[in-house]
């Protein structure tokens, strides 16, 4: 182990390799991570801590933010001697009648789908016929159902006068049936995008299974169930999702087909929302922020359940 | 050779530019940019905006005048945005209390000095409705009377004539009834309307200085005088006066049940009646009259929204901005724009003119000498904007329901000792 200082060492190139390239490896995916996390923090982290900050203050989005603590949620919520906030307690209610009947929209489009994914001549055309409604504007199909429900003249009165039944101050001016309204009206669309997933599920099912579940003797209810069904769990899972998603951003519908009323009984929590803070009468930022802050809370417990289910998936994958 | 044919032509074209200015104006020289957004976006609302842009801008050649028309509902909530940042030197907005969250943000200029010159004492009438706070917000370009607009021939038909006390009023509906007729059209599925029923009927049953009080929020509204109010409002529902299911309507679609004749009547802002002739009535079938009479021991008082001009605090061209708002207030040009071919609107300015039309001549009468009470601006204008949005829900409910009276007033109540703590 002598040591010969005349020849030299041919780790001397070694320090000279750049920082970055010494640790390539470990750097390279956050630099390729760096935009996206960088515009999810301005757009969505940061604006979340804001609307979190101003739901503790009394602001009219032009003055001074005077701090009022959590008296926004107390009025919110009803804590103390006051009452509940009723435009709340129906908004909350609302959402909760659209987050389970919107669920409708995926057995209405998985049957659909069924029913669509033969080889018949023209098959395209009726399926482009059915996909119809989730291409035109949601402004449109509000407009186009509240000309349907209209009292007197529109078709749906007409249909249910045959019947007897006369909905007093038509189907969106009754108050205990107008959200049940919009809601069949937000099917329409949300059904046909449910269809579309399933029909691509479809393409998907191995022929071969099915044609061993055949030679077994299975058909009917059983192969749907047993066979078909667990291969289109991912296209359900999405399906799920996009309603979910679709259930909670219910507004533009509202907006169109009743402005929240009649008397605020379709109010939602993202209208109820929009309506204190930035509509014509509004301008109660602090309040409507406490507002988005309960929302956000509801929408996480399904964020964390997708992304607990998503997380599930992949460990099984690995 | 073409430098100089250039130079020439530039130095000729300067010169003709200072000459005319020179001539022009005998007022200080306005020069620089004026920034206008506008909120008169109906077709011929639009149409005098840009005409009176036009003259101003002729009248001060060196000014280069900027106009920026936003739609009408739409500007109500950009308003706040257009004020922040970068704001223009003049918008449009409305008087009274719904001038109040901009005066308080310092976002308009208080140009009380303005009204200070002689000039517009002409407009002392609605220089209450433009004062907060002791100072001036803003000046005033045209109003308009409410009133009951109704259907001459179907009254004819049946014998009637024109109202003035309240049992003159509901013997005439219950014949038109009687007749299969309703009274009165109304849509409210954009709430509004109904503020003009209760203003009309609770000045009528308790006088304007109640009336303000409850606008102040000085009065509970479990108030035994509001429920007058309300009681004698339900009269005319209990007896089906207005038409079915109007939650579902929009004032405009609440037109055709009159143009139809299967109601005879509106109460309505002057606004609606060139909707009604474009709607086929003629001036023979459509007439006017007074809300009328229900207590006798209050005197008239009337529903006259004002829309008006203001400055931004921002304004970067202050003299100019001023100097268009004395132009908008002078008497000729109130005279041009509120002319029946234009806004078919009233002039504010004492010394204008008012266009011969039937129907701005009996509302100038009316409002000139026949209401004495006090001029409201209009319920979403009189009452605190929170106030307004929750007690015109209120009023929707209680023409569809008029059983949910309590609940309602004791929700309105609530509201009230929120916000005017």
């Amino acid at each position: 182990m002598s040591v010969s200082p005349a020849v030299p060492s041919t780790d001397a190139t070694q320090p000279q390799r750049s920082w970055y390239k010494r640790n390539e490896i470990a750097i390279t995916p956050w630099l390729f991570l760096l935009p996206a996390m960088l515009f999810f923090a301005v757009y969505v982290i940061i604006p979340i801590g804001q609307s979190f900050w101003i739901s503790l203050h009394d602001w009219d989005g032009l003055g001074e933010k005077t701090w009022v603590g959590t008296a926004n949620y107390e009025r919110l919520l009803g804590i103390g001697d006051q009452n509940i906030d009723r435009k709340f307690e129906v908004s909350f209610w609302n959402n909760l009648r659209w987050l389970v009947l919107y669920l409708l929209a995926i057995p209405a489009g998985l049957f659909i789908a069924l029913f669509l994914n033969q080889t018949v001549t023209g098959i395209r055309l009726y399926k482009s016929l059915f996909f119809f409604p989730f291409v035109i504007s949601q402004v449109v199909v509000g407009l186009v159902f509240s000309w349907f429900y209209l009292p007197n003249d529109g078709l749906f009165d007409v249909i249910t006068g045959w019947f007897g039944i006369d909905i007093r101050g038509g189907v969106l001016g009754n108050p205990n049936t107008a959200t049940y309204g919009i809601i069949a009206a937000g099917l329409w669309p949300q059904t046909a995008y449910c269809m579309i997933l399933y029909l691509t599920g479809l393409n998907a099912v191995d022929p071969e299974q099915v044609e061993a579940a055949r030679l077994d003797g299975a058909k009917g209810r059983k192969m749907l169930w047993y066979v078909i069904l667990p291969q289109l769990k991912p296209a359900t899972f999405i399906a799920f999702v996009v309603t979910i998603i679709g259930a909670l951003r219910s507004f533009d519908l509202i907006s169109v087909m009743t402005n929240g009323g009649p008397f605020g009984s379709t109010r939602v929590l993202s209208f109820y929302m929009f309506e204190e803070s930035l509509s014509e009468f509004g301008f109660r930022m602090g309040y409507g922020a406490a507002i988005a802050v309960v929302l956000f809370f509801i929408m996480l417990g399904f964020i964390v359940y997708f992304l607990w289910s998503m997380y599930q998936d992949e460990k099984g994958a690995r | 050779m073409h430098s100089i044919l250039k130079t020439s032509l530039a130095a000729f074209v300067a010169a003709g530019v200072s000459a005319t200015a020179a001539f022009a104006d005998a007022h200080a020289s306005l020069s620089g940019d004026l920034r206008i957004i506008s909120d008169m976006s109906n077709p011929a609302p639009r149409a005098v905006m840009e005409g009176m842009v036009a003259d101003f801008g002729a009248l001060h050649p060196d000014l280069n005048v900027e106009l920026t028309i936003v739609d009408r509902e739409a500007w109500k909530t950009q308003i706040r945005n257009a004020l922040g940042a970068n704001p223009p030197d003049v918008v449009n907005w409305y008087a009274a209390n719904r001038m109040r969250p901009y005066v308080d943000a310092g976002l308009f200029a208080d140009i009380s000095d303005l009204w200070a010159e002689p000039e517009f004492e002409a407009l002392a009438s609605t220089k209450g409705a433009m004062t907060l706070d002791d100072k001036q917000w803003g000046v005033p370009y045209t109003y308009y009377q409410w009133g009951v607009y109704y259907r001459k021939d179907i009254f004819d038909q049946f014998g009637l004539s024109e109202p003035t006390t309240w049992e003159e009023e509901m013997a005439n509906c219950q014949t038109l009834l009687d007749n299969g007729v309703k009274c009165y059209t109304i849509g409210t599925k954009f709430l509004w309307t109904a503020g003009g029923w209760f203003d009309y009927i609770n000045s009528r049953t308790n006088g304007y200085d109640f009336h303000m009080e409850l606008a102040r929020g000085e009065v509970p509204w479990t108030d035994d005088r509001v429920r007058q109010t309300f009681a004698n409002w339900r009269q005319l529902i209990d007896m089906g006066a207005f038409i079915d299911d109007h939650q579902n309507f929009s004032w405009q679609e609440a037109l055709p049940f009159m143009l139809n004749g299967d109601a005879a009547a509106y109460l309505m802002g002057n606004f609606a009646v060139a909707a009604m002739r474009d709607g086929g009535l003629t001036d023979d079938q459509l007439d006017f009259y007074q809300f009328p009479v229900i207590n006798p021991d209050v005197d008239y008082a009337e529903d006259a929204p004002t829309d008006t001009f203001h400055i931004a605090s921002g304004a970067q061209n202050m003299d100019a901005a001023k100097e268009f708002l004395r132009f908008v207030t002078s008497a000729d040009v109130q005279t041009k724009i509120n002319g029946g071919d234009a806004l078919g609107q009233l002039p504010v300015n004492a010394n204008a003119s008012i266009d011969a039309d039937k129907f701005l001549e009996q509302g100038f009468d009316m409002l000139s000498n026949n209401a004495g009470g006090g001029i409201m601006q209009f319920f979403d204008r009189d009452f605190d904007a929170e106030m307004a949005s929750v007690g015109m829900e209120g009023l929707q409910e209680f023409m569809v329901f008029p059983d949910n009276l309590d609940d309602i007033l004791e929700r309105l109540e609530e509201t009230r000792q929120r916000i005017y703590q």
